[in-house]
Order: structure tokens, then C-alpha cells, then sequence
């Protein structure tokens, strides 16, 4: 008989096909017991070649896959391409365009965290969040149907704007949303924020340092929740947002508890940006006006032929973008979504890159992960906000 | 019933028939009820997510239970190729036979247990803890790994709440001075203030403080023992998926379903039965007396069952560790506590008058 029996540690997969695993995300887990030892994520199960495919694509035809990318709020990812296509190309965007912008923006972030809010609960158990906050995401979506005819993949912005004016019903419509809104982060707060086994749950599970979270290129929430003041809308702001009042939440000792509190406070800073920026719209064009990037108007085109050649040419060989590097990152709802995009005069991008926010977040699994139980891996992976669209582009 | 088969058929056999009769007719009442049971927690559910539950099958969806039965049953038994086939499929009979044995001493009114026995109590104690096994062979013979971490995890929460159940149970049989069901429902007669959750009758309202609360704690025990959210960790879907239930299909699935909503029912019995009046209307005067007892024993079985799908809609999950601290930590001395006070104020009176 041996005289030492060699004890191994228990291996899980958790994943691609878990329920708990937004998506397709598959973690190699190393238990000792139900103690976590390592965690190994796999990816790239969704993986479609974005930047590659952007390569072969007129600059046009490719603001599409940016919908593509964090697919729960696809605007703001469009938002970050159209600002590197218009850093390049020089062009000028209408102020009710950036208004338009800033507003789908916010209602993106509502979206976002909605969805993550509510499926972090789902992740330490609590079923009602998520219909509760489905039906609110609901109502959304057909905001972004009414502006843009689809419900996710909206292709709405365009380099130089968006591509069609909101009417007066819809902001009305959404302004009505932003004032009911409050009420129900009331109630899905009376189910989570005080209760005890939520907070047992999550108060002092997957600490982030402020060391830590700089040191992982953490962005978004993810460094907020820690406590730092880092939000691109107000240290690097684009479009119009400082002309808005708002606040940046930041947490304290963030744990999955404070992200949790800083999206549910964020939600609420949304709101206020939302309203501020139907009440501040002002009239006008909503796609710049030189031709440059857009195309004519419609009306335009049934009576000029050189407007509908123009249309011909911008829609099949596509604008050019003149020689030249540039990143624009916008503040996504899960951090600092950005676009280094090389241009070589051509019409199509010489390359892209796209920095995506969930990347950095998903690599800190292993040693946010270390020591806590079992359960606590999910709440944490929660908590990260995980989108796979983006991870895998 | 008994004494009309006794005449027609002697004394044996007649004694025999009218058994069996009675245990079929308990058993098809328990399986019609859990399919609207089942129903109602499906639409309790629904109502508090703000859905609407099913709604398809029938009127207000109320054959959902039947055809989601038949889907069960027509469907391929798939045993995976590493498991220990007996073993496999011996677990959800186990849960399934266990869950309706426990049965056999519930009286649904007076005289109407299948076997009166005087040491009930004691029957359904062991019945309930033979109920880990189910899980326990289940999620061991199905050779994978989310099945065997949700067995070993019910193994341990199961024996964790058993204790502090049995301590509550005790309370209540001090009081009584009696382990058949039918005296613990008996010396709750009299109308809703002689119930033992809500003793206001001199001296023993001096209890309330401590009886109050071991109904509290006995429904959170129920909820741990039934592996119901909050305690629903053996088949945690954010973790484990569906627990020791991963690799079962088909009708062995369906028997531990419903082993397991038999044993949700059987403990809402056990609540009703201790500590909220049995089959006693809740005021002892027409015209509530007029309604037969088995309708108050159901009712109030319905308004338990009611409050574990609340349960199930409103609170997250505990984590493994804080599930063993409120179980041994919390539940155990409180409870152990209330036997020494109920043991004090019973040697001091001689028990309640």
C-alpha cells in the first residue's frame, strides 16, 4: 500500500453550455471541494474576424459588425467608429445630431445595465429582477426601433450624424419613459439592495483594488466601483456631454456589491442625461450637409441627377478617408469601448482595432476568483459584466 | 368505509380491501392536488414576474400539469453510458416511494390516516431523512460532475436542518405529551388562539415568544429540508446547472419531480399539523364549523404551500458556507434554547391545562 495517497483536485467545466455563463464563455475550474484553486476561460467560441472583416469592408458597410459587438448596446459601439471615421476624415456633425447621439447613448447604458443588474441577481438566485427588468428594456428597444426600424442591430449613426431625425412623438415618448423609469429601480432595489442574502452575496466578493484595476487596463464600472473617478464622458468628454448635469458614481471597496450599486446609480444618472437632452435638442439638420460622407436627401434625388450619382457612389465604392491613424473611445456601458483605426486613402479601413472593455475584465477571473466558493463565480462573472459578442469580436 | 367492508367480507380480508381503497383514494387526491399545486406555484411565480404563467393548455392553462405529465412519460429514458444503470434508476423511485409513504399517518381530518400510529411523528421523522438517499444515489450513480457536487452538497444541508426540525418537532411534543399526529391536533382544538404558533389562552400565552418563532424557523427548515430557493442549492442553476437532476430525462425525472413537490405538500402538512390547528376550523363556532375538517386542513396546506412559492419568486440563493452557518450557527441554539424553555414552563405547570 502506497504510503501517501497523491489527492487530485477537482476539475469543472463550467461552460460554453451554462446557464450562468453569458454567453459562451467556458471556464476550466480547479476545486478543492467547493473552494475555487484556479480558473482557466476559454474563449473564442464566438468568434467571427470583426477587424479582419472591417478590412474588406467601405466604412459604411462596416459600422454594422460595431452592432454586432457588445450586442446589448450596440449604439454606443457604432459611436466610438463614427467618431474615429470623422477624427480622419475631418468632418463636422450637426449639433441636434450629437444630441440625438448623447441620448441613444444613455438609453445604450440602460440597456446594458439593465440586463447585467438584473442577471447578476439572477446569478446569486433571484429570478424576479430580470422579467422585472425585461419589461423595461423592452419599452427601449422599440425606442431604438422607432429611430433606427430595428430593435438591436440599428445601424443608426452615421460618420458626420445619425441617419434619420427623430420625431417629436418619440421623444415624447421617451421623455414619458425617463419619468416613470425611477420607479421601477425603486422596485427592483426593494427586492436586492437591502436584502440580506443578496448582500451576503456579494459584499466583499471579487475585490478589485484601485492598484489592481489600473494594473488590468480595467475601465467602466470596473474601476468606478473600486473608486476612481474615471468616466470618459467627463475626463475625456465627446459629443455633448458637458453640457449635461450629471454625476459619476463611484464605490467604495469594490466588491460585486458596490458595481452593483454604481450601475443602479448610474441608471439613474442616465436618466437625468436622457431628459436633459430632449429638453436641450435643438433644431436642424441631423447628418452634415457637405456630402462629403452623407448622402443627398431624398427629395433631393428624385429631381437632380447628379444627387442620385452621388448616392450611387457613396453607397458602392463608398467614401475615402484620407491617410492617417486615430483611437476615439467612448465610455460604453461596460467601460472604455475603443477604435484605433489606420486609414490609407483608400475606401476601405487599412486596419481596425477594438479595444473592447469586457476583455481586460474577463482575464482578472482567475485571481478575482481565487479562494472564493463555488457560487461565488458566478456572482462575480456577473458582476464583470461579460458580453461575448465583444470578447470574441 | 372500514366497517361496511369488514361486514361484507369478514374481518381480514374486508379490513384488507377497505386499506387499500383508502390508500388509493389518498394517493389519486395527492396527485390530482399536486398537479394544481404544481399549477399554482407555476403562477404565483408568474404573477410576481409580472408574466402570465401558462395559459395554453385548457382554461387558464389548467391541463398544463396533465400534459406536461404526458410529455414526461412518452419520452426517451436516456441513462448515460457511466452510470450505475440499477442504482440510476432505483434513485427516483426511492424519492418518489418515500414522498408517499410519509403520508400513510397525515390525518386530513379525524380518523381519516391511513394507519394512526402513536408514534407518528417519529414515522415521518424517518421517513423524511431516508429522503437524502434519493439525492444522495441519484447524484453518485449518475457518474458526472454537477450531479455529484449537488448530491454532496443535499447530503449535508439535509442532516444540517433535520436537527434543528427534530429540536422544533420536540417543542411541540412537550406541549402535547404525545407522538401521535392526531393528539397534536387534538390539543389544538378550540379555535385559532389554541393553535401553538398562537397560544393567547392564560398561562400559556407566556409561550407565544417562543412558539411564534419556531413556526418562523420550522417553515425556513422546511424550505432547507424540501431544497427550496433560498436553500436550493443541490440543483443551483447559476452553479450547478440542475444539480443531482443533470443527466435525468423522462419519467425518471418526472418521479423526482414530483418526490420532490410531494415532499413541499408533506411539509406544509407538517407546519399545519404542529403549529397551525391541523384540521380545527380557525373559529370554533357555525358557521365555520359547519365546514368539514378536511377543507381546513387543505386550505391551510394551500396558504403554506402559497408562502413557499412566494419564497421561491422573491429572495437569491444562499451560498453553501452561509447555508451551514444559519443551520448550525443560528437555527440549532435557538432552537435548542426553546426545548429548555418549553421543558422549563411544562415542569413548572405540568403542562399546558
Amino acid at each position: 500500500m502506497a504510503a501517501e495517497t497523491k489527492i487530485q483536485n477537482y476539475n469543472l467545466n463550467f461552460g460554453p453550455q451554462h446557464p450562468a455563463a453569458h454567453g459562451v464563455l467556458r471556464l476550466v475550474l480547479e476545486l478543492d471541494g467547493e473552494v475555487v484553486e484556479r480558473v482557466d476561460p476559454h474563449i473564442g467560441l464566438l468568434h467571427r474576424g470583426t477587424e479582419k472583416l472591417l478590412e474588406h469592408k467601405t466604412y459604411l458597410q462596416g459600422l454594422g459588425y460595431f452592432d454586432r459587438l457588445d450586442y446589448v448596446a450596440p449604439m454606443n459601439q457604432e459611436h466610438a467608429f463614427c467618431l474615429t471615421i470623422e477624427k480622419l476624415a475631418g468632418v463636422e456633425v450637426p449639433p441636434r445630431a450629437l444630441y440625438i447621439r448623447a441620448l441613444y447613448d444613455e438609453i445604450g447604458r440602460q440597456l446594458s445595465h439593465l440586463l447585467n443588474v438584473t442577471t447578476q441577481a439572477m446569478d446569486v438566485g433571484a429570478l424576479t429582477p430580470p422579467l422585472w427588468g425585461f419589461e423595461e428594456r423592452e419599452k427601449l428597444m422599440v425606442f431604438y426601433e422607432r429611430a433606427s426600424g430595428s430593435r438591436m442591430h440599428a445601424h443608426y449613426y452615421r460618420p458626420g450624424g445619425v441617419h434619420q431625425d427623430l420625431t417629436q412623438s418619440l421623444l415624447d415618448d421617451i421623455y414619458a419613459w425617463c419619468e416613470q423609469f425611477p420607479k421601477v429601480l425603486d422596485e427592483i432595489e426593494t427586492l436586492l439592495t437591502e436584502n440580506r442574502i443578496f448582500k451576503q452575496r456579494n459584499v466583499d466578493i471579487g475585490v478589485v483594488t484601485q492598484e489592481e484595476a489600473i494594473k488590468w487596463g480595467f475601465s467602466g464600472v470596473m474601476v468606478r466601483g473600486s473608486g476612481l473617478r474615471w468616466d470618459l464622458r467627463r475626463s475625456q468628454p465627446y459629443g455633448v456631454y458637458n453640457d449635461f448635469d450629471f454625476k459619476i458614481p463611484i464605490g467604495k471597496n469594490g466588491d460585486c456589491y458596490d458595481r452593483y450599486l454604481c450601475r443602479m446609480e448610474e441608471m439613474r444618472e442616465s436618466v437625468k442625461i436622457m431628459k436633459q437632452a430632449i429638453e436641450k435638442m435643438p433644431d436642424g439638420p441631423v447628418l452634415e450637409t457637405s456630402g462629403k460622407v452623407s448622402p443627398p436627401r431624398r427629395g433631393e434625388m428624385k429631381a437632380s441627377m447628379e444627387a442620385l450619382i452621388h448616392h450611387f457612389k457613396l453607397y458602392t465604392e463608398g467614401f475615402h478617408v484620407p491617410e492617417g491613424e486615430a483611437y476615439c473611445a467612448v465610455e460604453a456601458p461596460k467601460g472604455e469601448f475603443g477604435v484605433y483605426l489606420v486609414a490609407d486613402g483608400d475606401n476601405k479601413p487599412h486596419r481596425v482595432k477594438i479595444r473592447a472593455p469586457g476583455f481586460p475584465h474577463l482575464q482578472a477571473m482567475d485571481w478575482m476568483n481565487r479562494g472564493h466558493m463555488l457560487a461565488d463565480v458566478s456572482a462575480i462573472l456577473g458582476s464583470l459584466d461579460i458580453v461575448f459578442g465583444e470578447i470574441d469580436r | 368505509m372500514y366497517g361496511f367492508f369488514e361486514n361484507m367480507m369478514g374481518p381480514h380480508w374486508g379490513h384488507f380491501t377497505a386499506s387499500v381503497l383508502h390508500v388509493l383514494i389518498i394517493m389519486i387526491a395527492l396527485l390530482l392536488s399536486l398537479a394544481y399545486l404544481l399549477l399554482a406555484d407555476r403562477k404565483i411565480w408568474a404573477a410576481v414576474q409580472m408574466r402570465k404563467g401558462p395559459n395554453v393548455v385548457g382554461p387558464f392553462g389548467l391541463l398544463q400539469s396533465f400534459a406536461d405529465f404526458f410529455k414526461f412519460v412518452f419520452k426517451e429514458i436516456v441513462i448515460p453510458a457511466g452510470a450505475d444503470r440499477p442504482l440510476f434508476i432505483l434513485a427516483p423511485f426511492l424519492t418518489f416511494v418515500l414522498a408517499f409513504i410519509s403520508w400513510a399517518v397525515i390525518p386530513a381530518g379525524p380518523g381519516l390516516a391511513v394507519s394512526d400510529i402513536n408514534v407518528g411523528i417519529l414515522y415521518l421523522f424517518a421517513i423524511s431523512s431516508l429522503g437524502v438517499y434519493g439525492i444522495i444515489i441519484g447524484g453518485w450513480a449518475s457518474n458526472s460532475k454537477y450531479p455529484f457536487l449537488g448530491a454532496l452538497r443535499s447530503a449535508a444541508q439535509m442532516v444540517s436542518y433535520e436537527v434543528s426540525i427534530g429540536f422544533i418537532i420536540i417543542t411541540v411534543l412537550l406541549l402535547v405529551g404525545s407522538l401521535n399526529l392526531s393528539d397534536i391536533v387534538e390539543a389544538q382544538a378550540g379555535g385559532i388562539w389554541h393553535w401553538h404558533a398562537f397560544m393567547l389562552t392564560w398561562p400559556n400565552i407566556v409561550l407565544l415568544p417562543v412558539l411564534f418563532p419556531m413556526l418562523v424557523i420550522f417553515f425556513v427548515s422546511a424550505l432547507a429540508e424540501t431544497n427550496r430557493p433560498p436553500f436550493d442549492l443541490p440543483e443551483a442553476e447559476s452553479e450547478l446547472v440542475a444539480g443531482y437532476q443533470v443527466e435525468y430525462s423522462s419519467t425518471p425525472y418526472l418521479l423526482f419531480m414530483i418526490g420532490e413537490y410531494l415532499n413541499i405538500v408533506l411539509m406544509s402538512a407538517m407546519t399545519v399539523i404542529l403549529f397551525l390547528g391541523g384540521w380545527h376550523s380557525p373559529l370554533p363556532f357555525p358557521p365555520f364549523e359547519w365546514i368539514p375538517p378536511v377543507f381546513w386542513f387543505a386550505l391551510k396546506i394551500v396558504l403554506v404551500f402559497f408562502m413557499f412559492a412566494m419564497v421561491k419568486a422573491m429572495v437569491p440563493r444562499y451560498r453553501y458556507d452561509q447555508l451551514m452557518r444559519l443551520g448550525w450557527k443560528v437555527f440549532l441554539p435557538t432552537s435548542l434554547v426553546a426545548v429548555v424553555l418549553v421543558g422549563g414552563y411544562v415542569a413548572l405547570t405540568g403542562g399546558p391545562a
